[in-house]
């Protein structure tokens, strides 16, 4: 019986932090350039850091979608060039933005929550509470920025390897010629798609880092305890963005 | 001036802290010392607006303290340092840049004045030359000292030590102590020092409390600690019986 309460006293208690802490990040900053030269910082850290992972996981991500589309279609009428049509739709709508960030999520994410859970360990976060900082601006509106601006370029680059990835599963291998698989990725396009690509993945950088350094802002304990709070931001951020990705295809596909 | 009013802090049904009333004067070394448990760090950080008390004020000169908002709060701290028991030193950045920080954050001075004043610092607390190394590459007392040379970078009113001690070489924990008081001299620094350190309390302790399962039990300074009579104090200060043999021998028992 006691289960009925405290789980939805708990959630509301965090859901409160989090707005209370959110009204912190986007406070006014002390001083501009030190939270623009962070920026560049975390872009470098998030951005160019993550680009060989996102790489490696959108050409298989590409590659598997055409062997399996393949596979399925063989033997139907369906034209064999609606392999890249496939791959395209499936890159742009749903695995660039979604694979990307909950990929992201464990790498960035956990990151993050590790970072600044180590700072509140090791007291840094008291110091600059004390030397006056707004620790929550600071330690965090730069990473929501930095995320915000770069991730939606991972998930481009994403989507164009993810498609490359298809090319390279299906026309090397003389499943699909390279005109039929040109034709297909040129056919029924839908300019929404890309928007939808956009829209998911800001909402969901804005999710696996606010989350993240949620956990890590608000740490207690040692060792174990940060452990436990990197992997409760990875494993948060992963079950949001699955739910904002169902919300945001109803919405913009309704 | 530091003052506390009628400080009380509860941490669920545990009270911490019992109607604490303790000044902490300008110009001089205040400690607060007691056995661990006795609610010396939650006091401290009571005092800085880390924690909020259950009820009772602090003073900061004329400045309700404890009843700021967070940005009124943000603009006292302006004159706010504090070392931290583990220096609390960003290792990411040199010792230049950990000095640097407050600088960065909230003056306007060009990058020649930041640096000139960096090594002021880092000249007053005997670091001259140590600008590019990274904290783990020092020892913990260059680190205290690093941490005391962050804390006094912006000129503060109030100086907060935890444990500045803990960790540190009989001759090293002196050092440290000596520096603390001549900052504290020349610059008319409120000083609140939290320490078990016995050398500290008979050395630097121009005003000192003593607490005792979070209630202050008593006050008074270095001079007046041998002829207490206070049982608390004296068995806080003269725990082992080799400082008991040196106070009997003191007194001429």
């Amino acid at each position: 019986m006691d289960v009925l309460f405290t789980v939805p006293r708990q959630l509301l208690f965090h859901v409160g932090r989090y707005v209370l802490m959110m009204r912190s990040v986007f406070g006014r900053p002390e001083k501009w350039g030190m939270y623009w030269k962070e920026i560049m910082r975390q872009m470098d850290d998030i951005g160019i850091g993550s680009i060989v992972i996102v790489a490696l996981i959108s050409v298989f991500m590409g590659a598997v979608a055409a062997i399996q589309f393949l596979y399925q279609l063989d033997g139907q009428l369906i034209p064999k060039y609606y392999i890249g049509y496939i791959v395209r739709d499936l890159a742009i709508i749903e695995s660039a933005p979604t694979i990307t960030c909950l990929v992201l999520a464990g790498k960035v994410g956990s990151n993050m929550a590790a970072e600044i859970g180590g700072m509140r360990q090791k007291e840094h976060i008291d110091a600059m509470e004390i030397m006056g900082v707004n620790t929550a601006g600071y330690l965090m509106m730069p990473k929501l920025v930095a995320a915000m601006v770069v991730i939606p370029m991972l998930v481009v680059i994403s989507a164009f390897v993810a498609i490359f990835g298809g090319f390279l599963a299906s026309v090397p291998t003389g499943e699909l010629t390279q005109p039929e698989y040109i034709r297909g990725i040129r056919s029924f396009f839908l300019p929404n798609n890309v928007n939808m690509m956009f829209v998911k993945s800001l909402v969901f950088a804005y999710i696996l880092t606010t989350v993240s350094c949620y956990q890590g802002y608000f740490v207690k304990g040692g060792s174990i305890e940060l452990g436990e709070a990197s992997t409760r931001a990875v494993v948060i951020s992963n079950i949001l963005i699955l739910l904002a990705d169902y919300i945001i295809a109803v919405i913009l596909t309704g | 001036m530091i003052r506390t009013e009628n400080i009380f802090k509860s941490f669920d049904e545990t009270e911490v802290l019992k109607d604490i009333n303790i000044t902490f004067e300008s110009g001089k070394t205040n400690l607060i010392i007691g056995r661990s448990g006795a609610g010396k760090t939650v006091l401290l950080k009571i005092l800085v607006g880390l924690f909020k008390p259950t009820s009772g004020t602090v003073w900061y000169d004329d400045v309700a303290f404890t009843q700021l908002d967070k940005k009124e709060l943000r603009q006292v701290r302006m004159d706010v340092g504090m070392l931290f028991q583990g220096s609390a030193l960003f290792d990411s950045l040199t010792v230049e840049e950990n000095i640097r920080f407050p600088l960065d954050m909230f003056t306007n001075m060009t990058a020649a004045e930041k640096k000139n004043r960096v090594n002021e610092v880092l000249e007053r607390v005997n670091l001259e030359g140590s600008n590019k190394k990274y904290p783990s590459e020092t020892s913990g007392g260059m680190q205290k000292r690093v941490g005391i040379a962050r804390a006094i970078v912006l000129n503060p009113k109030y100086l907060f030590c935890d444990e500045p001690n803990s960790g540190l070489d009989p001759k090293t924990a002196l050092l440290i102590d000596e520096l603390i008081q001549d900052l504290t001299y020349e610059n008319n620094i409120t000083t609140v020092i939290n320490t078990h350190d016995m050398n500290s309390v008979m050395g630097i302790g121009d005003n000192i409390a003593l607490l005792y399962l979070g209630k202050l039990v008593w006050k008074g300074n270095k001079d007046e600690v041998l002829e207490s009579d206070n049982d608390l104090l004296q068995g806080f200060i003269f725990a082992s019986p080799f400082l008991q043999k040196l106070r009997d021998k003191a007194l001429n028992r």
